[in-house]
């Protein structure tokens, strides 16, 4: 049984349609993430499901009952919001039990669920302040110490780590992961923010115009994305997409992309990543997409021979992040992102010989922006 | 010493002192009233009609203030202002407690449970503040005679409170708005309904603007003199009423340190309250406009 069905929910503001007919089950103890750029309706989504906004059309169960006209209270449902939404007027104590005491939890139980939620996020010490006395990261732990006081069947997180600063976000991602590993909880969690999605979640499912485009684990979403719009917003520096034309048949297609000289660079393309559909496109543009990561370099100091097409280009621009090295280099009249290891010793304005590793490259179809193969 | 760094050549100097004594001179102008007023009220009433109204009183008595206090004559009576300062009293009280709190209600509920037609609803209680007193004096009458209020202590207060709802709405929708919507949804996932979240989550946070509302409502309701006059009984009439009797009763001799003494009296709670909450009057006006 799902812990959360979500059946053909539609949600219209005035004229415009801010949901457009989703459909989502969740298992219990599983981690989806919404991820999309804003204005993509996944807070909408997450206040449909929390109860704080009704829906246009469809249906919502959670735990197999049918919730969709049910108030927030009824839903046994926590949310930890953006804001924290902590209430300043009580201290942290009061604003855990909060949730308990209008449930008419006894007082024993209500200590003890303090005592639990207080140790497991270390909070203790700060019980008693309030919360204009806390730090930021502070007041997360509080507004999640809220939630997991009540036990609930499901936890909404609503882009819990955004007002944090970067470093602390990411012990606070950590934290998050690590609390979900251990008290295997139901959640769903907007963000966004594509690596909270990519190291949080057990599912992804990426929003566009009130759509999910792509419901998967981060594996399949950023490996094998569904269309164009999927595979540019998941991944950082954003996959390369490189205009080509499709030539060849069945068991030996092959891509040339024009690089600007006489010869265009010719791209072989495996055959155990062929289509049907590709059949239907020979002689016709297409779009090549390549991660950063599928290139690397050619370095004779290296030693090793390194399969793949070889690619002799000019370097543009070179960010070197510490950990590794990323390049512009030039394609043609356009340039494409470059990802290597830190001992690469690329210099901006020099030639550069790359080595392109097909076997991940993924192709869609220009007009419709669709995966081809 | 102010923070702002200034020229200081002798014409900027000469400037400032001139400034400065436009401004002095200015704040006497104002002050002055009040001045006579406090003056005439401790002087007996030889030393007044000797003249020399400025002139600093030779002995000071409390006479005047006793007199208005207890037992000046307004009208047929001689019981002075007691009676009717009682009389303001349990008119403000209930009336600014009630406004109060019916616009904290509606506050909360345009701004936090908005439903279909919520910025029109706020339209039109706005457009009552704009209402002159004058224009209602028949109608509410009228209404006043029908509910069988007609006057009475508790048909003041019905008047002041529908008066002062528009006001004490605006107040309390304008101070709401600032108070992130995401607390009030946390409270509804934790279980909380519509009265509790007022009660537990939205009035400890309201302290400012609770202020504003109350001595707003205070001067208004306690200076009220047209409402006091047109619908208030013969045992219920405000001391603003009775002052104005007061003055206007003659016996002979006019008693102007009573009558000072008796304005001072009808005007002093409304600058009570405004000495001891003033600072989070102009606090609580501002609060919500800046971020902090």
């Amino acid at each position: 049984m799902s812990a959360l069905e979500i059946r053909n929910v539609r949600k219209t503001f005035g004229t415009t349609e801010v949901l457009k007919d989703i459909s989502l089950a969740i298992d219990s103890g599983e981690f989806l993430i919404l991820v999309g750029p804003s204005g993509c309706g996944k807070s909408t989504l997450m206040n449909a499901i929390a109860g704080l906004e009704p829906v246009t059309a469809g249906e919502m169960l959670i735990g197999g009952e049918d919730v969709t006209w049910r108030t927030p209270a009824e839903r046994d449902i926590a949310m930890v919001f953006q804001s924290y939404a902590l209430y300043p007027s009580m201290t942290v104590r009061q604003n855990i039990v909060f949730g308990l005491e209008v449930r008419k939890v006894p007082k024993a139980e209500r200590e003890e669920a303090v005592a639990r939620v207080a140790e497991l996020l270390q909070i203790t010490p700060l019980l008693d302040r309030k919360p204009s006395q806390l730090s930021g990261g502070q007041r997360q732990r509080v507004a999640m110490g809220r939630a997991l006081a009540r036990e609930p069947q499901i936890y909404l997180f609503d882009e819990p780590l955004s007002n944090l600063d970067a470093k602390l976000r990411v012990e606070m991602r950590t934290e998050i992961k690590k609390l979900h590993q251990r008290l295997g909880t139901t959640i769903v969690y907007v963000t966004h923010d594509q690596i909270e999605a990519m190291t949080l979640a057990d599912r992804i499912a990426v929003m566009r115009d009130g759509r999910i485009l792509q419901l998967g684990t981060p594996d399949e979403v950023y490996n094998d994305p569904a269309d164009i719009f999927v595979a540019g917003f998941m991944g950082s520096p954003s996959m390369n997409f490189i205009r080509a034309t499709l030539a060849g048949q069945p068991g030996s297609y092959r891509l040339s992309v024009d690089v600007g000289g006489e010869q265009p660079l010719v791209l072989p393309w495996p055959a155990e990543r062929e289509t049907p559909a590709l059949v239907r496109h020979v002689g016709e543009p297409v779009t090549l997409g390549l991660r950063p990561e599928h290139f690397s370099e050619e370095d004779a100091r290296l030693g090793d021979r390194i399969e793949g097409t070889l690619l002799n280009t000019t370097t543009t621009v070179v960010e070197p992040t510490g950990a590794d090295l990323l390049l512009r280099v030039a394609l043609g009249e356009s340039e494409i992102t470059v990802r290597l290891g830190p001992k690469s010793r690329a210099v901006p304005g020099e030639p550069i010989a790359l080595r392109v590793d097909m076997s991940r490259a993924v192709l869609f179809e220009p007009e419709t922006e669709s995966r081809l193969a | 010493m102010d923070n702002i760094i200034r020229r200081r050549t002798p014409g900027a100097r000469l400037l400032r002192a001139g400034l400065y004594a436009l401004l002095l001179v200015m704040a006497l102008v104002y002050l002055l009233p009040l001045v006579v007023m406090v003056l005439t009220s401790l002087k007996p009433l030889e030393e007044i009609r000797a003249g020399g109204l400025l002139s600093l009183p030779d002995s000071l008595t409390l006479a005047a203030w006793l007199k208005a206090w207890g037992t000046a004559c307004t009208g047929m009576r001689c019981e002075g202002l007691s009676g009717y300062f009682m009389n303001s009293v349990s008119i403000v009280i209930p009336a600014v407690a009630i406004s109060t709190l019916v616009g904290a209600l509606n506050g909360y509920a345009l701004t936090k449970w908005r439903f279909r037609g919520a910025n029109l609803c706020f339209a039109m209680l706005l457009f009552g503040c704009f209402i002159p007193f004058q224009v209602v004096l028949m109608p509410m009458a009228q209404t006043l005679g029908w509910l069988g209020l007609a006057s009475s202590t508790s048909g003041l207060v019905l008047v002041h409170v529908v008066y002062g709802i528009a006001f004490t709405t605006l107040f309390f929708r304008n101070y709401y708005v600032s108070v992130p919507d995401e607390m009030i949804s946390a409270a509804k996932l934790d279980g909380a309904g519509f009265f509790r979240i007022f009660w537990r989550i939205l009035l400890p946070v309201s302290g400012p603007i609770i202020t504003v509302s109350v001595i707003w409502q205070f001067t208004q309701i306690w200076n009220d003199f047209l409402f006091g006059v047109a619908f208030a009984g013969f045992d219920s009439q405000p001391v603003t009423v009775a002052l104005n009797n007061l003055v206007n009763t003659s016996t002979g001799v006019k008693e102007y340190n009573v009558d000072m003494a008796g304005a001072m009296i009808a005007a002093l709670p409304t600058l009570v309250v405004y000495v001891l909450a003033g600072k989070y009057f102009v606090r609580g006006l501002t609060a919500g406009s800046v971020k902090g």
